[in-house]
């Protein structure tokens, strides 16, 4: 029987769709962000059936945000070995992503928190409000680099 | 039988308005069962129109905490959203520092992990089914879960030193070995949950109250669980057959024999069977540990080294203790990044962590059970009863520091 990673691959090569297979349960596609959508049907066509996180990675120095999609199967046993990571870029300038919530509604609380946490905004989610934050909360998008956070002096380990 | 009342009322010099109850409702956010959460729902009449789950309440920002400490001091930061169940939060970081790293982990180092994680489930379930079971009003079972989850307990104290947050499982291996006193406690902890069960079934299980609350209440079907995105317990309550331990083995579970229960029914009693089930699954798991567990090593050899021989000897052939080698102070991992899944108490836990080289994550993703059941349970309290809340909220087992993170 043929790997479910190497199925995966095949299928994703036929509809050129540059996929990286990381080892035999990972795999990761990055694409630009118009075609986020449209890469994330097709991955759904395949069987991958609900987004497990969305996590946005903050990168000051190149100016942009990195949102991060890993989904994952329940339906289908064998793809239920793979976690594919769906990743695509932001500028600093034009912080909008298009929402997967039309694809898998799992992406509903990842992509509020990716929100409130690093300020990408998600056209289509129609939730982009603040979900673990509080209402008075100071200070934007805690999860930015930029956001530095105080110590007590107590613990501190050493800057690398 | 309304206009009946009316007219006598009227006859005999009452009369009575019915006005239709519609309005707004805050559950919590203090402590509302498990921990601080706000539920905020819109009423008409007894029937919840909409709901909206609004954590945050025990935040501890764990994900940016993670980007200005150490790898290592992150073990104890990365167990307290859920001092429950701290094995499998622990666990699950360090399969991802593992992977980033490289390193390979001793067989007995494995089944000790495995030995671990499958107390901290039955102590978790017991702990989810005792706030069930308070919540629907039965007070026998919250005493119960509370009571019995302790013997759990004091095996894990015995095994790693501290009841909870127990910081057990370090890069490379584990702390502590196994001592012919826990394997003694955990047969008879063993023979004690059997029986335990068994009462459990009759107060509890076939309480017709209990079903009364449980059965048909909060109905996810198939579809839903998997467009939702629920996980665990509340996953396999609905039919799907996913477990973590069974698609992607970790620590010693590809060499363990046990079943995954699933039911169809997608009902919250559904869900609570699946638990004691999985409890019945984990005594066998532990049965099987303390037989087969194998000889050897409980920390792999590349930081075993590092340990000084006088060190050696007076903790690891003295009370068969490993001590941190030096290596673990500030290491620093190669660039790289590693997506690990366990399947944590209350469900699939997951971990993305990315490295740039220095001595500190890049980013730590941590997504927990019960973080992802916070649209599941947004979702199922739509258009059921107010009195149904709890019994979901219950039967979900939803724990807000979880969540939170």
């Amino acid at each position: 029987m043929q790997k479910p990673i190497d199925v995966l691959s095949q299928a994703l090569q036929s509809k050129k769709i540059p996929v990286k297979v990381e080892s035999e349960g990972r795999a990761s596609i990055e694409v630009e962000k118009k075609d986020l959508v449209q890469v994330a049907k097709v991955l759904k066509d395949l069987g991958f059936d609900h987004v497990k996180a969305v996590t946005g990675i903050d990168y000051p120095d190149q100016g942009r945000i990195q949102v991060v999609y890993h989904v994952s199967s329940y339906s289908d046993v064998n793809l239920a070995k793979v976690i594919v990571a769906l990743k695509t870029w932001t500028n600093y300038k034009e912080l909008e992503v298009p929402s997967l919530m039309e694809v898998w509604k799992s992406a509903w609380t990842g992509e509020r928190e990716t929100y409130e946490m690093l300020g990408v905004k998600f056209s289509g989610n129609p939730d982009m409000k603040r979900l673990f934050l509080p209402e008075d909360f100071e200070g934007v998008y805690p999860l930015r680099k930029s956001y530095k956070i105080k110590t007590e002096g107590l613990f501190v380990d050493r800057p690398s | 039988m309304t206009d009946q009342a009316e007219e006598l009322m009227k006859s005999g010099g009452m009369e009575i308005d019915v006005i239709p109850v519609s309005g707004e409702l805050n559950v919590g956010p203090q402590h509302p069962g498990s921990g601080h959460l706000r539920i905020y729902v819109r009423l008409n009449g007894d029937i919840i129109e909409e709901a909206q789950v609004e954590p945050g309440y025990v935040h501890r920002a764990v994900e940016k905490l993670g980007e200005n400490r150490n790898y290592i001091h992150l073990i104890p930061l990365v167990e307290r959203p859920a001092i429950l169940d701290s094995i499998h939060m622990n666990l699950g970081y360090i399969m991802a520092v593992e992977k980033i790293l490289g390193v390979d982990v001793p067989d007995r180092a494995q089944y000790l992990r495995s030995f671990a994680a499958e107390i901290s489930r039955i102590a978790s379930h017991l702990y989810g089914m005792g706030i069930l079971a308070i919540f629907i009003g039965h007070s026998t079972g919250f005493m119960w879960g509370f009571g019995d989850r302790e013997v759990w307990v004091q095996i894990l104290e015995a095994l790693t030193g501290a009841r909870i947050t127990n910081s057990y499982v370090i890069p490379g291996g584990v702390r502590r070995d196994l001592t012919p006193t826990i394997v003694e406690m955990t047969r008879k902890a063993v023979t004690y949950m059997r029986r335990k069960i068994k009462d459990w079934e009759n107060i509890f299980l076939n309480n017709p109250n209990v079903k009364a609350r449980l059965q048909d209440v909060g109905i996810m079907t198939r579809e839903q669980a998997i467009e939702w995105g629920a996980v665990g317990p509340n996953l396999r309550g609905s039919g799907v057959y996913y477990d973590v331990r069974k698609v992607e083995p970790y620590a010693a579970y590809s060499r363990l024999d046990f079943e995954i229960p699933v039911y169809k029914e997608g009902d919250g009693y559904a869900r609570t069977l699946v638990r004691f089930e999985e409890i019945q699954q984990s005594l066998n798991i532990l049965e099987q540990i303390i037989r087969d567990i194998p000889e050897g090593q409980i920390l792999s050899d590349r930081f075993f080294k590092q340990i000084p021989p006088t060190r050696l000897k007076k903790w690891w052939e003295g009370q068969r203790r490993v001590v941190m080698p030096g290596y673990y102070a500030s290491f620093r991992p190669p660039k790289g990044e590693a997506v690990t899944r366990v399947e944590a108490g209350r469900g699939e836990l997951l971990y993305y962590v990315v490295s740039d080289g220095s001595a500190k994550p890049y980013r730590l993703r941590m997504i927990t059970p019960s973080y992802r059941s916070i649209y599941v349970m947004q979702n199922l309290l739509k258009g059921v009863r107010y009195a149904d809340l709890v019994s979901i909220y219950g039967s979900l087992d939803y724990f807000p520091p979880e969540a939170d993170r």
